[in-house]
């Protein structure tokens, strides 16, 4: 079948299997932040927008993203390079295997939560699974990240 | 300035979080055949007929093979250094076949569809057979998981394939059976730990190519980067000489990747077809056929005196290797050996083991590695010693541990060095406010918080087995190549390497270009494994600067035209001794030393250790039940290391806290169940609990380091022991909460409601 849609801003038109998950499709695309860690829709590795809203791409059809815009980290360098800076200065970036869904998340929160307490990030954030950081770490980046935009916007 | 002990950036941190491409898969070619492997439904089972006609047919197909194609020559998937401990009981492709999920067939096609749909098409004819599942009857049954001839093992483990045992042994001093009976109490139990998946976020994989010479590359997500290029040479039996393995970077081992899953199976496609191939596990498949730790029932006995003094510990492991003995022998080794030395002034001690083959998957290396099943076991009968005689758990530990400078028989005969336990012990108490909390509170709601405590050990590298070496080169204008051959799987090696390169070098960090494994390039190290990548590369490092300085020195002494010993370097320059003012920089001696130069500044060296300098540590867990369904919520986790001088902050206590989750998960969550066929129920992150975010409760972390004399700038090991204290200080937690007993793992809300816990 034929998809229009955006990827990152720019516009694409394709013929695509039907089935292809939109993860398969994006890696063909370069995409290759988004990555598989389960087939349960369990880890959100595969976390990507779809009209800046958060899903998962591995229980996605690409052909669902007909007409729409798709934003993987990729198309979001700028912002992951910020709040990942602060995850680097945790060191709990670990294998580095989750981070982009973790952070496409995060990025997503900061959207839709207006200075979320501990409790709301752990809610927002408990279907990105990390095996390496125990969680800790990452939640310390955030609240740094936090404290940092707190402070630029009083500024 | 000084880069040990400061929390710097890991040097492709930022490659990470920006989802650069460099992982295995993202690196493989377009064009690479896709593999994979038909898995026997059966337990146990011969297989009589297999037809690939059909299936070869179907457009996109490359090649099939079967048991039939495969060298005949048994080696083991174990990455353990030459010549393994694990037996050699594995071909690529077997007539028989030894749990569910065992490779049958290998399909390599054009992509994912066609290689599906062949699988579908292979028609096999089982003998089924009668499968060993309980690992109790396993020794010495009627029925063999390797009755063939061929079974052999290298080492001398007490494995003999006709009694299913692959390793049996024994350790002990003093005559426990005579102290016990002396002693006024004795915990008399048996301890009982599952296998747990290491799941990591990167599933097994692999890719191959042949290059421009002929020769087979492996792209691999692996620990033991060398190891696979011998393992490859055994299980497709080519010489060592053809084979180049490199490793990208990795999501995540803890183990898993210290056996080589995926990498045979695209090889042999490469090397058959010559084309390229990979590899990709499904989680299902890293969930079922993967390595996971050891499941192990450990028999405790620990007498004591009246006043709680420890006289005589006697383990017994029984640890289950399934269908394979992939660390079989070694792990089992951990849980008496890295448990009993906790309490080293014990008058007697004694350790046996047996290591059986069943017909559920092969286990395999988990961070803790047996240490972990065995300090649950210990640990937990201390708790239980505590609670008999009425003594604080504290207040027992405090009068027993191991302290600096002890000598720990059970630990191979080694002195504690670099203990400070007792500091570890005095700080968690007090952070975590024990005497206030121990051992319950009411809370008033129907729920009990209850508290308990554990401690740990590990090693830090194989004695007189590992080898670690490095390589530095100085490139143009003086800045570094560092080439190590261990591999960093997310831990960051590659940063804490570089920062002991830059102490001792006296340069910026930023001065260190890394390169990680390649078995062309790299100088030979056994592997990121046994905690000793920090230990035991670190020391080479510290060695190999050593010997790169005297090259400086010398070039920078012919350039200043004086004698070699009487110049001094400072990382910027070589000078004078007598006259400071006379010097060469670094950046000039490095660019005239490539023009008309025979003095290589480039130097490599190579460690091991007689030695393997125990980490320890002290954990200790509130938990909240709900008295009514069982559901525990931990509440506060505090831990205190002795990893002796850590090196990067950050990194270590992130290595810690991940390894707290994996244990409380261990404890909590996550078990490997299998149906009464052998088939494992656990295939997904859906039916194998990982502990998420929502879990975790309040985790905190301190260090109290001594310093480690035979140790890369006063260092020992962190990776392993972190994981090894939440089991029993948290079942210690639930017991003071409950008053129920569990010596089993997990302890779900089901089990807390329904069994008595005596």
């Amino acid at each position: 079948m034929t998809i229009k849609f955006w990827l990152n801003g720019k516009q694409i038109e394709d013929i695509i299997p039907d089935d292809i998950l939109l993860l398969d499709y994006v890696r063909t695309k370069g995409c290759y932040s988004v990555k598989r860690g389960c087939e349960t829709a369990n880890c959100g590795l595969c976390t990507v927008l779809v009209e800046g809203k958060p899903v998962l791409s591995c229980s996605t059809l690409a052909a669902r993203v007909n007409g729409k815009h798709v934003t993987t980290l990729e198309g979001l360098q700028k912002e992951a390079e910020e709040f990942g800076a602060f995850l680097a200065d945790q060191g709990a970036e670990q294998c580095g295997f989750c981070n982009p869904g973790f952070i496409m998340n995060v990025l997503a929160m900061m959207k839709e939560l207006n200075d979320p307490t501990e409790e709301e990030i752990r809610e927002y954030l408990a279907g990105n699974l990390c095996r390496c950081s125990g969680f800790v770490g990452q939640e310390r980046a955030i609240q740094a990240y936090l404290a940092k935009k707190k402070e630029e916007v009083s500024e | 300035m000084k880069f040990v002990n400061t929390p710097v950036r890991k040097k492709d941190a930022m490659a990470l979080v920006t989802g650069k491409p460099v992982y295995t898969d993202d690196l493989a070619p377009a064009d690479c055949l896709i593999v994979k492997v038909l898995r026997s439904p059966h337990a146990h089972a011969w297989i009589k007929e297999i037809n690939t006609d059909i299936a070869k047919k179907i457009p996109g197909i490359e090649c099939i093979f079967t048991w039939k194609d495969v060298p005949k020559k048994r080696f083991t998937m174990a990455g353990q250094t030459y010549p393994e401990p694990s037996p050699y009981d594995r071909l690529i492709l077997d007539q028989r076949v030894r749990y569910v999920g065992d490779p049958v067939a290998i399909v390599a096609g054009e992509n994912d569809a066609c290689v599906d749909r062949a699988l579908k098409m292979i028609k096999v004819t089982y003998e089924v057979l009668e499968p060993v599942l309980d690992f109790h009857t396993a020794k010495d049954n009627p029925i063999l998981v390797h009755p063939e001839e061929d079974w052999h093992a290298l080492c001398d483990v007490g494995a003999d394939n006709k009694r299913n045992l692959c390793a049996c042994g024994k350790d002990e001093q003093g005559d426990v059976d005579a102290i016990l009976n002396e002693c006024d109490y004795v915990i008399d139990q048996t301890y009982h730990t599952k296998a747990n998946q290491q799941a990591m976020m990167e599933t097994f994989r692999a890719f191959s190519y042949k290059d421009v010479y002929g020769r087979l590359n492996m792209v691999a997500s692996t620990q033991i980067t060398f190891h696979i290029r011998r393992i490859l040479s055994h299980a497709l039996d080519i010489p060592k000489s053809k084979i180049r393995v490199v490793k990208p970077r990795i999501g995540g081992g803890f183990g898993a990747k210290q056996t080589s899953l995926a990498e045979v199976y695209p090889a042999f496609v490469t090397w058959k077809t010559g084309k390229p191939a990979k590899m990709i596990f499904t989680r299902e498949e890293s969930q079922i056929a993967s390595t996971p730790r050891h499941e192990m029932e450990v028999h405790v006995r620990l007498g004591a005196d009246k006043s709680g003094r420890i006289r005589a510990i006697d383990v017994h492991t029984l640890s289950n290797t399934g269908a394979y003995g992939e660390h079989g022998p070694t792990t089992v080794g951990l849980s008496g050996h890295k448990s009993i030395p906790l309490y080293s002034r014990v008058d007697a001690f004694r350790f046996t083991y047996d290591v059986v083959y069943t017909n559920v998957m092969s286990a395999g290396a988990y961070r803790g590695y047996g240490a972990t099943q065995g300090i649950f076991a210990v640990e937990s009968a201390v708790n239980e010693l505590a609670a008999k005689l009425g003594i604080d758990p504290v207040k027992i530990r405090e009068m027993n541990m191991t302290k600096e400078g002890d000598l720990m028989p059970a630990y191979y005969g080694e002195t504690a060095n670099s203990c400070h336990l007792e500091g570890c012990l005095s700080q968690a108490k007090k952070l975590f406010g024990w005497d206030d909390k121990f051992p319950v509170k009411d809370m008033g709601n129907g729920k009990m918080r209850g508290v308990g405590m554990a401690l740990a050990m590990q090693g830090s590298s194989i004695s007189n087995v590992d080898t670690a070496s490095v390589s530095i080169k100085v490139n143009d204008d003086g800045f570094y190549s560092l080439m190590i051959g261990a591999s960093d799987m997310g831990t960051g090696c590659d940063t804490i390497l570089a920062q002991m390169v830059a102490d001792c070098m006296e340069c910026d960090l930023d001065n260190i270009a890394v390169y990680g494994v390649d078995t062309d390039v790299s100088p030979y190290d056994s592997g990121s494994y046994a905690s000793s990548t920090t230990y035991l590369t670190g020391m080479a490092v510290v060695k190999t600067c050593e010997s790169l300085r005297k090259r400086i020195m010398k070039e920078g002494a012919k350039l200043l035209k004086c004698d070699p010993e009487q110049v001094d370097f400072d990382g910027k320059k070589v000078y004078c001794l007598s006259d400071p003012s006379v010097f060469v920089s670094l950046k000039d001696l490095a660019n005239e030393a490539m023009c008309a130069n025979d003095n290589a500044l480039f130097a490599t060296e190579s460690h091991y250790s007689p030695v393997s300098p125990p980490p320890f540590m002290v954990g200790m867990a509130e938990v909240e039940v709900d008295m009514e369904t069982g559901k525990v919520e931990l509440i506060d986790y505090v831990a205190v290391v002795d990893c002796g001088t850590v090196v990067n902050p950050n990194l270590a206590r992130v290595q810690t806290e991940g390894g707290l989750v994996q244990g409380i998960g261990m404890t909590l969550y996550e078990d490997v169940v299998y149906s009464k066929n052998g088939k494992d129920y656990s295939n997904s992150f859906m039916q194998y609990k990982l502990p998420t975010r929502m879990d975790i409760g309040k985790i905190r972390v301190e260090f109290d380091s001594s310093y480690e004399p035979t140790g890369p700038f006063g260092a020992k090991s962190i990776g392993e022991i972190v994981i090894n204290t939440p089991a029993p200080a948290i079942a210690d937690a639930i017991y003071h909460a409950t008053g129920k007993r569990f010596r089993s793992l997990p302890i779900t809300p089901e089990r807390i409601i329904m069994e008595d816990g005596k």
